[in-house]
């Protein structure tokens, strides 16, 4: 049970700084619970982030998955309303105050200045997927060519996902 | 029949409607499903106008948090109160959280096979370089690059270097890059 309240009260301090969305928070969350609890190893946690991209649904589903192989059912559930419980709440009492402080200049100073702190938390945690996941060249070689495609084509994630699937069970990557 | 060019008239959903409408839009996205619920709610069920959207989408991404959950909190506050608000980010997670928790058993059953291993770690790849292209895409929507993508260094030194935790970075670097950007609109 205490375990169950660990993980409420880790991810509750998370969602309070996840700036750019659950996938921002990969590399936070990987520190919290691989390198700091032990509650997962390294490649569980890169399969959990593969399964959560693999299934429909919004990315903060990562969540629900680790809290799942942490701690089960229980897990999962608190995980997953720790995520988004504090901020709901918060949403919920601003929603009539937005409209007098959006535009402001504060406001916009906050807006503008966190952008760039959210690419790099993204950027990390694919670096931290790469270093975890233990890639070799051939797979170095999809991560460029998904990049490539997701940048320059409309071809929807799916297709290459499937792709990154078949590619392992053949062993190519 | 309208008329092209008249506005067509809002529609206010009930609680089943909240509900059944967010469920859609959970469940038909992968890696993402803000694009979704703008085409459900401003092009298919018409709750609201495109700038409407565009406004509570501002607050939902100026604060922290999974942004469309906060949308759906957001609409059904708008549509039917504290428990439209309650309803709607439940018909976003439910289905989803189902269809995860079943691949969560299937993974504690089947995941140590190797299979498995192999083709998780294929998409796992792909993954990364799903990662790496939305980073680029956003650090390229950043306008004054110069001024501010050295914060983006900033925090993949901390955070995948030095592995310093999360909200000290982002406490301090908003600070940093925060102040910058105030200073920069004052002087305009």
């Amino acid at each position: 049970m205490s375990l169950v309240v660990d993980l409420f009260l880790e991810f509750t301090l998370l969602a309070f700084v996840a700036f750019g969305g659950a996938t921002a928070l990969l590399p936070e969350m990987h520190r919290v619970v691989v390198d700091n609890h032990h509650w997962l190893d390294d490649t569980t946690f890169t399969h959990l982030y593969a399964i959560a991209q693999a299934a429909p649904g919004p990315n903060v589903l990562v969540v629900t998955l680790i809290g799942w192989k942490v701690a089960g059912l229980a897990g999962a559930l608190a995980a997953t309303l720790a995520m988004c419980l504090p901020m709901s709440v918060v949403i919920y009492l601003l929603y009539d105050r937005w409209e007098s402080f959006a535009g402001k200049r504060w406001q916009r100073a906050i807006q503008i200045g966190v952008a760039p702190l959210a690419v790099g938390l993204v950027f990390s945690g694919a670096a931290l997927i790469v270093q975890s996941a233990g890639l070799g060249w051939a797979a170095w070689v999809l991560v460029a060519f998904t990049v490539l495609i997701n940048l320059r084509t409309n071809l929807h994630p799916l297709w290459l996902i499937a792709l990154g699937a078949a590619l392992g069970l053949l062993e190519l990557v | 029949m309208l008329t092209a060019g008249a506005p067509d008239p809002l529609v206010k959903p009930d609680l089943k409607a909240l509900f059944l409408g967010f469920s859609s839009v959970g469940l038909s996205g992968f890696g993402g499903v803000l694009p979704f619920a703008r085409r459900m709610l401003v092009e298919e069920r018409r709750w609201m106008t495109a700038e409407e959207f565009n406004a509570q989408l501002g607050l939902c991404q100026f604060l922290p948090g999974p942004n469309v959950v906060n949308l759906a909190v957001l609409v059904g506050k708008r549509q039917c109160g504290l428990a439209g608000a309650v309803v709607a980010p439940l018909g976003l997670l439910g289905g989803p959280m189902l269809i995860v928790l079943i691949l969560g058993w299937l993974y504690d059953l089947y995941g140590n096979l190797p299979l498995a291993q192999s083709m998780l770690r294929g998409i796992a790849a792909v993954g990364c370089g799903l990662l790496f292209a939305m980073a680029w895409r956003m650090g390229m929507a950043i306008k004054d690059k110069w001024a501010f993508l050295p914060f983006t260094v900033l925090v993949v030194t901390a955070i995948a270097w030095l592995r310093w935790p999360m909200p000290l970075v982002m406490l301090a670097g908003l600070l940093l890059s925060g102040g910058l950007a105030y200073w920069r609109l004052g002087r305009r």
